[in-house]
């Protein structure tokens, strides 16, 4: 019942022995994640909250067979960090680490050319949870339950508000993915609902976008083509004026270009149900 | 940070670009000083955005009379919300053509796209809708930029053979923008081709990536404090908040940028109008809420506050005592409506109401009623 993630997944943290990374690998581990290790170096062959610490990813992958990494390093060393887990094996990155450089990203980008196996959660995003099961990052478990809705957003607090509206109204989530607010990004809204079109126990579909980009625009047109998840759209940033950030490095409109309107009308286009407001959401979806 | 054309410029000249000879000038005697040492000059307008000769900030002068009389005129205006706090003084050139050249990230290809037209001068938005075909276009590779057949290319595909070696190397000093400052887009438009064929940058946009400022400590420094924008959002920065000014009535603070994006608009459809974007990320701390709160006070057109603090570790009582502990070192008496839910979120809701602040159990309730209350207030 998931994609991406599940108990079985051998995760390491990166950064385990810093505030962040340790704080939230204690939460991961309490939810039952199969957290075989971190890196932190220098600190190789000591343990760190009941788990191996190592150097590099390399050593850490070779040692415990982790397939899956979350980053918390600190932005200056997180692109680095991201292509190290690529080059040592790891198909599943998720990078927490808000603030990353977008041309430091550009280059990220161009070296996971190489790595086709490996998939690039985030930056700047609160990383993905399977409820019950497992999770890399930082989405409090407490407001999710497990169930059927996959839910994929560019925002944290307002994925955790809606996480926390399906819980309460008995409709649990398959999978919750945080792709992230930066404009250069690893999976995109298109990616991650390919995903859940594919998972079988995923039958319905909540994506909350924002302005900024084209992303929502292309999960639309794949929408459009057909798809049997039962599926609500939310986009916020309505109101925001041209050519300011809106907190996220991503969510700004350029010209004419990335408005809430247009993602709005592309969901319209495709048939999907687009929600007013979050409240909404639960409603449209039963 | 989006710099101002004499600093795109002077960023442009220590990359090997030529510029034109010119003059910063802060008063009308600075430019007609500036107009004994370079004669006839256009005198500019310096603001972060485009649109600035439509709205009268670029004259020509050709006497020192008339560069005096242009700097009054455009110092201190308005131009899309930015006061000019300078004007530059640049030599005019003896123009053969206009060229366009370029770059910007492309989100879409995760990619930078460098661009050149012969079709400068004018609006690169205009020349892509009604001839997309004149724009060449050239996706660098990032690790070691463009390579000089593709360089070529570029150039050929812009039908701009002619100039092919100064052309070249011209666009190879301007890529260095992007591993050498973190540029996220630069345009030269108008790229000029003076009549005895040199190559000048008429004009100079740079817009460098707020992630990286840390590599580019000394342009903060150089160039951070000349403009004098919103006053708001100077101290909201001085504070470390995510601040965005608005210009409706009603305060908004929310943690994470979505939330609080999503809480303008709630804001907006209960018919209000947000006075700002106050992201004051996770945790809920009280200090940094009582910052943000003391942020949005200073606009002295706030007649209301609404707070939606969504605790995903953080405790709701913890929260309400913040908030009220802030309202009352900063003496607020406007109304508040605070919306917040997490672990003890009906202990820190009676918390709330026990001093007197409205909460909110959702963040469309809250919205409304915040909208309520400011109305009220207004005709009280």
């Amino acid at each position: 019942m998931s994609i991406l993630l599940d108990r079985d997944t051998k995760v390491i943290v990166q950064g385990i022995t810093g505030r962040e990374g340790g704080f939230h690998t204690e939460q991961m581990q309490s939810l039952g994640t199969n957290v075989v290790g971190g890196t932190s170096p220098g600190k190789g062959g000591t343990t760190h909250l009941g788990v191996p610490v190592f150097n590099t990813v390399a050593d850490a992958v070779q040692e415990t067979g982790a397939t899956a990494t979350g980053i918390f390093v600190p932005a200056p060393f997180a692109a680095d960090a991201i292509m190290e887990a690529a080059a040592a094996g790891i198909t599943l990155i998720v990078c927490i680490t808000e603030g990353i450089p977008i041309q430091d990203m550009i280059r990220v980008k161009d070296f996971l050319r190489g790595y086709p196996q490996a998939r690039l959660i985030g930056a700047n995003c609160p990383g993905l949870i399977t409820p019950g099961q497992a999770k890399i990052g930082i989405i409090p478990q407490r407001i999710t339950s497990s169930g059927h809705v996959g839910l994929v957003s560019r925002s944290g607090t307002l994925t955790y508000e809606v996480a926390s509206a399906l819980s309460a109204a008995g409709m649990g989530q398959s999978t919750i993915v945080g792709i992230g607010g930066d404009p250069v990004l690893g999976l995109t809204f298109r990616d991650v609902v390919e995903l859940f079109e594919k998972d079988h126990d995923t039958t319905h579909l909540v994506l909350i976008g924002e302005i900024g980009g084209s992303d929502e625009e292309h999960a639309a047109e794949l929408l459009a083509k057909g798809t049997r998840l039962k599926a609500v759209a939310f986009i916020s940033g309505r109101t925001a004026p041209e050519g300011k950030r809106m907190g996220h490095a991503g969510a700004i409109i350029s010209g004419n270009r990335g408005t809430a309107k247009s993602k709005e009308e592309a969901f319209h286009k495709a048939g999907v149900q687009v929600a007013e407001t979050t409240d909404d959401i639960v409603g449209m979806l039963s | 940070m989006k710099l101002l054309e004499y600093q795109a410029k002077e960023v442009l000249a220590s990359l090997g670009i030529a510029i034109p000879p010119g003059m910063v000038a802060r008063t009308p005697e600075e430019a007609a000083q500036a107009f004994e040492k370079l004669g006839p000059i256009a005198v500019k307008a310096q603001v972060p955005v485009g649109g600035r000769g439509k709205a009268g900030g670029i004259k020509l002068a050709k006497s020192a009379d008339e560069a005096r009389h242009a700097a009054e005129q455009i110092i201190g205006m308005d131009i899309k919300g930015f006061k000019v706090p300078l004007v530059y003084c640049e030599a005019a050139l003896d123009i053969g053509r206009e060229i366009y050249l370029g770059f910007t990230v492309d989100r879409d290809a995760r990619a930078n796209i460098l661009m050149l037209s012969a079709k400068g001068g004018m609006e690169i938005e205009q020349v892509a809708e009604e001839s997309p075909d004149s724009i060449a276009r050239l996706y660098p590779n990032p690790w070691r930029g463009p390579l000089d057949f593709e360089l070529t290319q570029l150039v050929y595909d812009a039908e701009l053979a002619d100039i092919a070696r100064p052309l070249s190397s011209l666009i190879r000093k301007l890529y260095r923008a992007i591993p050498d400052y973190d540029a996220l887009t630069a345009e030269i438009n108008p790229l000029v081709v003076t009549r005895s064929g040199d190559v000048i940058a008429g004009d100079a946009k740079l817009e460098i990536d707020d992630n990286a400022m840390w590599r580019h400590k000394h342009l903060e420094e150089r160039y951070g404090s000349v403009l004098e924008g919103d006053p708001y959002e100077v101290e909201a920065k001085k504070r470390h908040l995510t601040y965005v000014s608005l210009d409706g009535d009603i305060g908004i603070i929310g943690n994470g940028a979505g939330l609080c994006m999503g809480t303008l608009d709630l804001v907006q459809r209960a018919g209000g109008k947000p006075a700002n974007f106050c992201d004051i990320g996770g945790g809920a701390k009280a200090e940094v809420v009582e910052n943000a709160l003391a942020v949005i006070l200073m606009n002295p057109k706030v007649k209301g506050v609404l707070i939606n603090v969504f605790g995903g570790i953080t405790r709701g009582d913890e929260v309400a005592r913040g908030v009220v502990t802030a309202r009352d070192n900063l003496n607020m008496k406007l109304p508040l409506v605070v919306r917040m839910s997490g672990t003890n979120e009906e202990e820190g809701r009676e918390i709330l109401e026990q001093h007197g602040i409205e909460p909110g159990v959702s963040g469309w309730e809250a919205a409304k009623k915040i909208v309520e209350l400011t109305k009220a207030g207004a005709t009280a």
